[in-house]
């Protein structure tokens, strides 16, 4: 491959490429590993049939997550998805905690699938029969490997991810037809299923794990400025996206709690692998194991493009020093902010244990999601429709937004409930990154030049 | 090196490959940050739908 030389005057953008599949793969990407594993933990909080109606609780919050991101996003077709999106409808100091939202959730996400990719190499050496065997290489490598591939260039990045999340998709598929859901020769619902032993607090409560389904499909918007036609495949790839996780989510929770009793299901570390080995087929395993592990890959995948480019958007904007905002002139992609979010992973997969690496993601997400509710309220009063070309307008506005709201705000009960003193933290974490922003970044900010749509006056103004 | 294991050559092999993976990106990164200025480097704006002045035209397309 040649390398070019940039002559003065030449300009290095991200690379329009991708197309919605693209975008499918990003998002459900991202999301499918919390099918293979960590949804169960909601079947221990309030036993199975408190873990579907969470299921179907939260499948409700990432739609409405979904529709308000394809609405706004089809119209703010740039880096940093709700990053940007913030900055040009609510405003800086919100744009700066949406940035560092994203850039956590998807960091701290990617660290915690980095461990279990880890665990389960360490669990097959164990099961081959090797001794004193460890994880921590193989750690490392699945992030290295990864922000590799991430620094070449972002069409190869996500045709792999394409590939490995339709293969961990149809593993599903075909474990649900292997099971002969219409017959109860395999699966036992009926001798299984034990109502809701710990009523409706533990509904409540598995809210918290009822997230791992779907968070991180809202991710999609990160691809905006790489996608062919912005207005066409971000509401395609994402919507298709999200209906993906809501059938892969029901049959996943089907087929695991007609297998398993829920006290079992409920502590499990990978229940489709355990599910596929209760069928007794070693196809069906080994289909399964690579399944999961493919799930993994593509989630840290797509983590490290995702917080690459909400981190370099920031750069851009000078919300964060301006070196993070380069273009590799010959891959098209964010290198310095790839190569400066590596030790980040790192430390964090290195050092932290996984449920609290974890429990992080899941709060900034859900800062996120509960910014995104008063975003669309607020874009929709500013620039109603028939002010602005939009790719896609989501049903029902507000309702959306108001379920969403109420959702959010349910959900952070249940994560209180479990986590209480890390939701306080974090809560202290962004308080202060906020003063400082207010005091000290603030004055760098590229004041005029950050507002690049096209659009007029808002309502208003 | 006898006592060593398939797992445990594995395991060695993993922290190789990480090894120069990281060095490459590391190498790669200073060598484009000395070849190019930071004006070219910084030149990207948000949400710019027009390609036309981009170098390095092979890349166009998304071509492999």
């Amino acid at each position: 491959m040649t390398q070019y030389t940039a002559v003065h005057g030449e300009k290095v953008s991200l690379l329009r490429v991708l197309g919605p599949g693209h975008v499918w793969a990003l998002g459900v990407g991202i999301v499918l590993v919390g099918e293979y594993m960590g949804w169960n933990f909601a079947v221990g909080k309030g036993g199975a049939l408190a873990a579907l109606i969470a299921c179907w609780a939260a499948g409700m919050l990432y739609t409405c997550v979904a529709m308000i991101d394809s609405e706004v996003t089809s119209t703010v077709a740039a880096a940093g998805g709700q990053y940007a999106q913030a900055k040009h409808i609510v405003g800086p100091l919100m744009a700066f905690n949406v940035g560092l939202f994203l850039v956590f959730a998807y960091t701290m996400l990617e660290a915690a699938n980095a461990i279990t990719l880890g665990y389960l190499v360490q669990t097959v050496g164990g099961m081959a029969g090797f001794a004193d065997t460890h994880d921590k290489p193989f750690i490392v490598l699945t992030i290295m490997f990864l922000a590799f591939l991430n620094y070449r260039g972002v069409y190869a990045t996500l045709t792999f991810n394409l590939v490995i999340t339709a293969i961990a998709f149809v593993a599903i598929l075909i474990l649900f037809a292997a099971v002969s859901p219409w017959t109860d020769n395999v699966l036992k619902p009926h001798e299984l299923l034990n109502g809701l032993p710990y009523g409706w607090l533990g509904v409540l409560a598995a809210m918290h794990f009822g997230m791992w389904y779907y968070l991180g499909i809202e991710g999609t918007t990160q691809a905006a400025e790489e996608v062919r036609s912005p207005a066409r495949a971000l509401p395609l790839g994402t919507m298709t996206g999200i209906i993906t996780l809501l059938i892969a989510a029901t049959m996943t929770w089907y087929i695991c709690s007609g297998l398993m009793p829920w006290e079992y299901l409920g502590q499990a570390v990978t229940p489709l692998f355990d599910a596929a080995r209760l069928t007794g087929s070693t196809p069906l395993m080994v289909l399964l194991f690579v399944g999961t592990i493919f799930s993994t890959l593509a989630s840290a995948n797509g983590c490290i493009n995702d917080a690459s480019r909400a981190w370099f958007s920031m750069g851009r904007d000078r919300y964060l020093p301006q070196v993070f905002g380069a273009v590799h002139p010959k891959y098209r992609t964010p290198f310095r902010s790839i190569v400066f979010l590596v030790p980040v992973a790192l430390v964090f997969a290195y050092f932290a244990p996984l449920d609290q690496v974890i429990t992080f993601s899941i709060l900034s997400g859900l800062l996120e999601y509960t910014f995104m509710a008063f975003n669309v309220l607020m874009f929709r009063k500013m620039w109603p429709l028939g002010t602005i070309k939009r790719g896609y307008v989501h049903p029902f506005h507000p309702l959306p937004a108001f379920v969403l709201l109420a959702l959010c705000a349910t959900t952070y009960f249940a994560v209180f409930l479990g986590y209480g003193t890390q939701l306080v933290a974090m809560m202290v974490f962004y308080i202060i990154a906020s003063v400082w922003f207010a005091g000290h970044r603030y004055k760098f900010v590229k004041r005029g030049a950050q507002f690049t749509m096209p659009w007029p006056r808002p309502v208003g103004h | 090196m006898e006592n060593l294991n398939n797992f445990q050559l594995l395991e060695y092999a993993a922290w190789g490959i990480s090894a120069l993976l990281g060095l490459w990106m590391l190498t790669d990164m200073i060598r484009t940050n000395r070849a190019h200025s930071e004006e070219t480097l910084l030149s990207s704006k948000e949400g710019e739908i027009e390609d036309s002045l981009v170098i390095d035209p092979p890349h166009q397309g998304g071509h492999l």
